[in-house]
């Protein structure tokens, strides 16, 4: 007899037969995360994965005989009252006598029709932001994206005293003196002890002084370090990836900001978070706020405080121009911004925003995009579509050139769809206008 | 249950041997004297043989690994094992369903998994259960012995699993899941019943063609020759028996048939849907044998474990919680019972053994009245043990049913004809209904007469090739139509043409039903 203890093999066997499961029915998955995506709270986002597929998709169909049709026999146990020849009323709803007897066709089609499981976090998040990518990275990869990191490279014969390669240098003196049969020290020493005990005038002295100092003689000549040994540890450039990212978030805190509105913007930067944090191995996040001045703030400020004046974008331009020389360099940052604002601006200022962005932010970032949040009851009707201060600046960067993705959102149901429109996959969207 | 637990208090504790655990743990050491202390009784005692036990340990997640890939240790990938897996977490995480405390492979060795949360107690049950219950029914019982290749079967089902993973590989995931999935759909369509002919080697077929001609020369008489005849028609008959004959047809075995005249599957499709037959077949003696399989595990489990009690291997307290395990597992509600759910195999089981040891070693007049053959031999070991060789569910209800469970149980027959207004009560356990009852009750169990029973009948080759099968609808019980419907799909795409299933009715040969489906253009 064996006894197999297999607690300590490694889980997840049939890890495989649940990829396979999930992209069966990856539509009706997929539409149920979005939905979640639209119902619940975007901080549960993922939680609870709960989803219903209808049993149609993940349906296993066999030949069975159909209930209740044709002449059945049922044989049950425990009978008190009933003798030959007894007639029995039919049971409501049709079934045999004594509730179907569990044949084997029985009912499964009404426990089947909403099959319903879990999905764990990675595998909702991996179909909540499929097809979504991040907009440009292919042209900066080549240009920017990448910085230059060494990496181990094998051993080579020369190089500078600190990268000696100390275990690969002894092992190769180690066995140049083995190969050249260079006297051990123990030998040595055993010879010399011989020697001592010896009187003067032994027959066998003079051989055995001659052969040490033979071996002495050799020992000099094979050094116990030849600079043939020496190996040194080397190292290759080579260009890695910049798998770190920083994210701005921007936004206008004047009073004019109501909460439905910050509500909007918080959403958008979750969402923006998540989506960052699946794609990079490191994200860091700068809260800048503005009135008619910036300050960059913690996120419990940057959420919940609110501050009385103007509203100057410009001064939050500048704030996130003064911490990207500061902290991010560009060649070593892929920076992110999003900006939330309900689109006031003094008119004087839209020069300068322009400028700034021209030139200084826009080149640095990956990626700005623009949220102007409304009122919940959306634009009033009857009236023409207001377009605001800061929507016209912006509008006129967009239409020069500048890589600014802009849009409007209401209502906390268009979040996710704009979301998806900002950073749709390219190809997956011409394809769906094709 | 009544029985068990009047023995159970009529037992003597006379040993003195030293207890083989105390308390709820254990370790490996516990487990192999546990093993042994029931070898020591499955042995001398009850007489079993079986295969060498591997006892493999396993955690819940295992477990669930292995309800999903139908207990086996390794097999092949498909997406219904995961939603089986997805299901079957989902019920166990909410508390709605218990795990098995082992499951148990037919094979040489023959590997129980027996899960870690389980008390040295519940081991002790496991294994005289599993492994020496289960184990010596597979090992002697002559439908496994037929059917099976317990040594082969894990290297097999490494070879299906690679298999399906290289054609994963070289032809995709969509196009191996679609066999896969046709191929699941007939799985029950995928036995055979009865052992097949064996195909005449040529010798013997050209002896046999001389042996024809020779009697054809010796009753020949020219006067036949005069006979007139319809020439016409005698040939395409002549034709078309041919056809049938080369085919095989009627053919049950659906998948057996796809897999041998479809015309138009590759290769690697044909060992597809050839794997998921055999697999199919590996499993048909076990869907034959659910009672007296669990019934003679149960009674190994119940004598190992009362020897070790008398031997006071296993103290008191362990005795209480494995009786209490025990009643629940046999336990068979009435069927008025809230709890009711169909026949307990366990229990319908375990009370035959009893009751054939009782009728072996103290008969009544009854008994011998209608056993005369085994009633009073003395030794219910050995008939018990012939019995668990010889029979499968269906012959050995119809066989050994006695009157006295009959009573025990109260069974009684109802008839749900659809005609009539209402339900009929067609016997109970009287001295009129004993027989009828039985002979009902085994059908219930004979697995040929619950599986709808569905044959290719033909085949125009020549013509469109349409593929015609039957369903004779017994007792004029149709197909369910939607899954009919989609099976029939599957069907008509593995053969590449339409097909059509006819539900006839054997005793009037009328047509009930007709399905068609046609192929659709996904395996070529």
């Amino acid at each position: 007899m064996h006894i197999v203890d297999r607690r300590l093999n490694p889980g997840g066997k049939s890890l495989a037969n649940r990829q396979r499961f999930l992209r069966r029915v990856k539509d009706v998955a997929q539409r149920a995360v979005r939905e979640s995506a639209r119902e619940k709270d975007i901080k549960d986002l993922g939680k609870d994965g709960r989803v219903s597929v209808p049993a149609d998709g993940v349906r296993e169909p066999r030949f069975s005989r159909q209930p209740g049709s044709g002449l059945q026999d049922h044989i049950l146990p425990g009978n008190k009252t009933y003798v030959e020849g007894d007639r029995i009323e039919r049971p409501p709803g049709g079934g045999g006598g004594g509730g179907g007897a569990g044949e084997g066709g029985d009912g499964s089609e009404n426990s089947e029709d909403a099959f319903q499981f879990v999905l764990t976090r990675e595998e909702f998040l991996e179909l909540f932001l499929e097809d979504l990518e991040l907009p440009d990275l292919a042209k900066r990869r080549l240009a920017v994206v990448e910085s230059e990191g060494l990496r181990r490279a094998g051993y080579t014969v020369t190089g500078s005293p600190a990268n000696l390669a100390l275990t690969r240098t002894l092992r190769n003196s180690m066995s140049r003196r083995i190969a050249l049969k260079r006297p051990k020290p123990d030998e040595l020493a055993a010879l010399e002890a011989r020697i001592a005990e010896l009187r003067e005038g032994d027959p066998a002295l003079p051989d055995l002084e001659l052969s040490l100092e033979l071996l002495r003689e050799r020992s000099k000549r094979i050094p116990y370090v030849d600079p043939i040994d020496l190996r040194y540890r080397r190292f290759e450039p080579y260009p890695r990836p910049v798998a770190q990212a920083v994210m701005f978030c921007l936004m206008d805190v004047s009073g004019s900001m109501t909460e439905h509105m910050k509500d909007l913007a918080k959403r958008f930067y979750i969402l923006l978070h998540i989506f960052l944090t699946r794609r990079y191995r490191h994200v860091e996040i700068v809260f800048i706020r503005h009135t008619d001045r910036a300050t960059e703030v913690d996120e419990e400020t940057f959420f919940s405080s609110r501050e009385t004046g103007g509203t100057l974008v410009s001064s939050a331009l500048v704030e996130m121009k003064r911490v990207i020389t500061e902290r991010y360099d560009p060649n070593d940052w892929n920076i992110y911004a999003a900006q939330a604002s309900d689109g006031d601006n003094v008119s004087s200022d839209g020069p300068t925003a322009t400028e700034l962005l021209r030139s200084h932010i826009l080149p640095a970032c990956q990626h700005f995009a623009y949220l102007e949040v409304g009122d919940e009851n959306g634009p009033r009707a009857g009236f023409v579509e207001h377009r605001t201060t800061l929507w016209r600046t912006y509008e006129g960067i967009a239409k020069s050139g500048g890589a600014i993705a802009m849009r409007k959102v209401n209502h906390r149901r268009e979040i996710y769809p704009v979301f998806r429109e900002l950073f749709g996959r390219k190809d997956a969207r011409a394809e769906a206008e094709a | 249950m009544v029985g068990s637990l009047s023995r159970a208090t009529s037992r003597s504790v006379s040993g003195s041997a030293e207890p083989l655990f105390t308390g709820n743990d254990w370790d490996f050491d516990t487990i192999r004297r546990i093993h042994d202390a029931c070898e020591a009784v499955a042995g001398p005692e009850l007489g079993l043989s079986w295969y060498p036990n591997q006892i493999e340990i396993i955690t819940a997640e295992q477990m669930l690994d292995a309800y999903a890939s139908i207990g086996m240790p390794l097999f092949y990938k498909h997406w219904s094992f995961g939603k089986h897996f997805a299901q079957h977490e989902a019920g166990y995480r909410r508390g709605l369903m218990g795990l098995a405390y082992e499951i148990v492979i037919n094979s040489d060795p023959c590997i129980s998994y027996v899960m870690e949360e389980n008390t040295a107690t519940m081991q002790t049950l496991v294994i005289a259960h599993a492994a020496f219950g289960h184990n010596h029914f597979f090992k002697n019982n002559y439908l496994f012995r037929q059917w099976t290749d317990a040594e082969g079967i894990l290297d097999y089902l490494d070879f299906a699993k690679g298999f399906i993973s290289r054609c994963e590989e070289r032809h995709g995931h969509q196009a191996v899941e679609q066999v896969l999935d046709a191929a699941h759909a007939l799985m029950s369509q995928g036995v055979h019943r009865y052992p097949r002919k064996k195909r005449p080697d040529l010798a013997s077929e050209q002896r046999r063609e001389r042996e024809r001609i020779e009697h054809g020369e010796q009753i020949y008489n020219d006067l036949w020759r005069t006979l007139p005849s319809k020439p016409g028609a005698v040939r395409s008959d002549a034709a078309a028996e041919r056809r049938r004959a080369l085919l095989e047809l009627p053919q049950e075995n659906i998948l057996y048939f796809l897999e041998k005249v479809a015309p138009r599957l590759r290769p690697w499709q044909r060992e597809i849907l050839r794997i998921v037959r055999l697999v199919a077949q590996y499993f048909y003696p076990q869907r034959q044998t659910k009672v007296m399989n669990e019934g003679c595990a149960t009674y190994v489990h119940y004598r190992i474990m009362n020897a070790l009690s008398e031997k006071g291997q296993i103290g008191e307290a362990a005795y209480l919680e494995f009786l209490q395990s025990h009643t629940n597992v046999i336990r068979q509600p009435n069927y008025d019972d809230r709890s009711y759910g169909g026949h307990n195999p366990y229990a319908i089981g375990f009370a035959m053994m009893q009751d054939i040891a009782r009728i072996a070693e103290n008969p009544t007049d009854e008994d011998r009245a209608w056993f005369p053959e085994i009633a009073g031999v003395g030794d219910g070991m050995g008939v018990l043990r012939d019995i668990w060789a010889n029979y499968r569910d269906e012959s050995f209800i119809a066989q050994f049913l006695s009157p006295k469970l009959i009573r025990d149980l109260r069974l009684f027959h109802v008839v749900d004809d659809p005609d009539e207004p209402e339900l009929r009560v067609e016997a109970i356990h009287d001295e009129r209904g004993y027989r009828r009852l039985r002979r009902s009750f085994a059908r219930q169990y004979d697995v040929a007469w619950l599986d709808p029973d569905i044959e290719v009948v033909d085949v125009d080759l020549e013509g469109d090739r349409r593929l015609i099968l039957h369903h004779k609808a017994l007792n004029r019980i149709t197909l369910q139509k939607d899954d009919a419907r989609r099976v029939l799909q599957h069907l008509a795409d593995l053969w590449g043409y339409d097909a059509v299933l006819k539900e006839v009715d054997p005793a009037t040969g009328s047509v009930l039903a007709e399905h068609t489906a046609s192929a659709r253009p996904i395996f070529f």
